[in-house]
């Protein structure tokens, strides 16, 4: 049964995408079936995380062929939490869009292609082979650049193309920004896409195996460490694009501000984590050969990651695009709780991850309301927010501050852990790195609390001051999250720790695939 | 023959890097399909080039008599291809949109998204 839940987080949402493409001209039906799949994918996510908990490290052989021959999934502690993290933001932000997305964005296949991104994303946390691996990263990809230009304009669409194909869509919608930030967005990724199959092919040329449990047994006999230190830095390139981290964030926030405010806190909570977590699987697993190394670039990476991203971000004047400079310098803090190597500094990045997720795709909706009420996403065009909505500042301030890392909100936990591990392995520069960012962290979230909050808004009043419910639900549960992770921390603490665990001892997640040989 | 193969994949990624630092998006779109297509290469010599017999088992036998082509590089060759078709397709469908909305395919004339920050002071 353990092992239907697994195979169930990836398949659900490809249900959902077939089932809502299906419903495509009863918009009422594909709407409930699109929210329905969603739930179930939440409780079908719930109740893998539950048996993980119970019966550590869950493994699924596709049709009974025994890895390394067959299709392996492998979900750890690590996993299962991010496929219920990815699984939770998925609902809010469909809910969210369910407020909206227009008739235009729904026929231009808005369902049906959330939910092929949310399969790309749990499918990658599920799977146990790098080229599966590979393989959901192009779903969500694919996925993702039909999403980055939904919307955006009025054109009329002809109902009777069913295309799925997401080239399909571009016909459809998109304004000027939008085709501008998606050829960003898309160039870049089909470098980091080619470098991660090539690296993929190199390493099956020198193992004969691309099962990621047997990768950890194969790799440390390889005696070619030439071809096998650029394979690993191929892939770290090809995941370090993904996941942001400098110098190869430039699509992010050439991009992020683009598109429909459900689909960028999708893609700011999800996307880049998947790259993350990425990360995180084949230092930990795989490339376990020159930890020196490879760790001392990752730690240099985060520092600057951390603080160039911050420093972006102060130069910025709208919502979405301080935001998407923060995700960049936030993404820092998690590559450095892995790079220092620890098995505190991974504690720190996995409540990392969980924090980040629900944090930001909640200020990404907050940004959309903000939208819907002002008008605007550029500061200098809105304001009066705190007289007119005192509800949203305070929903504003619970993730703002949170992402600044205030006691006693999640970030606060999530920051000390990290810099504690940090501090731990005297590694003075990094911490003060992350310092800094921190309070950088603050200027920016001040900067949006007094242009949209406290200062007049420059018309001399907001447009509106109620915002539809669907759009106030998830954000006010999002939030909850957050309240709930920063003042009951430790359950969340124990799970990150479990998870760290089963990272720095791979042994157990390799008897788990491979059974116990010796 | 694997190093006459190894040759060709060089070439083919020198050409694919010279033309995708080009700023014009069709000369980066045709590196990319260089590119995509030295990568395959690259699999499929990463799977060694055995011109042995096909990898299937004769009737009534209980293994292979002798020594066989590897199937697995060519079915991840043959994932590649789909996929970089995919992407393929749309990556061009956005050029074509980026030349009908914004009037040009040189990555340094978009400015749409990200404005130059003198034309925002005015």
């Amino acid at each position: 049964m353990n092992g239907w839940y697994a195979a169930l987080a990836a398949l659900l949402p490809l249900a959902a995408a077939a089932a809502t493409l299906i419903a495509h001209n009863r918009p009422r039906l594909q709407t409930a079936l699109s929210l329905g799949f969603a739930a179930a994918l939440l409780v079908d996510s719930a109740l893998l995380f539950a048996a993980v908990w119970r019966d550590g490290i869950v493994v699924v052989q596709a049709s009974g062929w025994a890895a390394p021959f067959g299709i392996t999934l492998a979900v750890d502690t690590l996993g299962a939490v991010m496929t219920l993290i990815a699984a939770i933001t998925g609902l809010a932000c469909l809910a969210y869009a369910t407020a909206e997305i227009s008739e235009e964005d729904r026929r231009a296949f808005f369902h049906p292609l959330s939910h092929v991104l949310l399969a790309g994303v749990c499918g990658a946390f599920v799977t146990g082979d790098l080229f599966n691996l590979y393989v959901w990263f192009e779903v969500l990809l694919i996925a993702s650049f039909g999403l980055l230009v939904i919307g955006g304009s009025k054109a009329q669409t002809d109902g009777a193309v069913l295309l799925i194909a997401s080239f399909g869509l571009l016909v459809i919608g998109g304004s000027k920004a939008q085709t501008d930030g998606a050829v960003k967005y898309l160039a870049l990724n089909l470098v980091a896409t080619s470098l991660f199959l090539l690296a993929t092919g190199l390493i099956y040329g020198l193992t004969g195996t691309l099962n990621m449990a047997d990768l950890a047994l194969a790799v440390p006999r390889i005696e070619n460490v030439g071809v096998l230190n650029a394979a690993a830095m191929m892939l770290l390139a090809a995941f370090g694009m993904k996941a942001a981290v400098f110098p190869l964030f430039f699509w992010l926030p050439a991009s992020y501000h683009t598109p429909l405010v459900s689909v960028s806190a999708v893609f700011a909570g999800l996307l880049t984590k998947v790259g993350v977590y990425a990360l995180i699987r084949v230092v930990t697993l795989i490339f376990t050969h020159d930890p020196a190394w490879t760790n001392t670039l990752l730690l240099w990476t985060s520092g600057l990651t951390m603080l160039t991203g911050v420093l972006g971000a102060a130069a910025q004047n709208e919502w979405r695009r301080i935001l998407s400079f923060h995700i960049v310098s936030q993404i820092g803090y998690m590559v450095m709780g892995l790079a220092l190597g620890t098995r505190l500094g991974l504690v720190g990045a996995v409540f990392y991850l969980v924090h980040h997720i629900v944090v930001k795709a909640n200020l990404f909706l907050i940004a959309g309301v903000a939208r819907h009420l002002v008008g605007s996403m550029e500061l200098k065009r809105s304001g009066g927010l705190y007289v007119a909505a005192p509800w949203l500042a305070i929903l504003f301030f619970i993730p703002a501050f949170s992402l600044a890392g205030f006691p006693p909100l999640s970030g606060f936990w999530a920051k000390y852990i990290v810099i504690k591990a940090a501090l731990d392995e005297r590694g003075f520069w990094i911490a003060a790195a992350a310092l800094v960012t921190g309070l950088l962290t603050i200027y920016s979230m001040t900067k949006i609390w007094g242009e949209a909050f406290w200062k007049p808004h420059p018309d001399g009043a907001v447009a509106a001051t109620e915002a539809p419910r669907a759009m106030v639900a998830p954000i006010t549960a999002l939030a909850a999250c957050t309240v709930v992770i920063g003042l009951f921390a430790q359950p969340f603490l124990a799970v990150a720790e479990r998870a760290a665990a089963e990272l720095t001892e791979p042994a157990r997640y390799i008897t788990a695939v491979l059974g116990a040989r010796s | 023959m694997e190093a006459t193969l190894a040759i060709l994949i060089g070439v083919l990624v020198a050409v694919a890097v010279w033309l995708m630092l080009s700023r014009n998006l069709v000369r980066f779109l045709l590196g990319f399909t260089m590119l995509s297509n030295a990568v395959n290469l690259a699999i499929f010599v990463a799977g060694r080039l055995t011109p042995s017999a096909p990898p299937l088992v004769q009737e009534g036998a209980e293994g292979f008599a002798s020594a066989f082509a590897n199937p697995l590089p060519q079915a991840l060759v043959l994932t590649a291809i789909v996929i970089g078709f995919g992407l393929l397709a749309f990556a061009l469908v956005l050029t074509w949109q980026a030349q009908a909305r914004l009037g040009t395919v040189r990555t340094d004339e978009m400015r749409v998204a990200e404005p130059p920050p003198a034309r925002e002071a005015k």
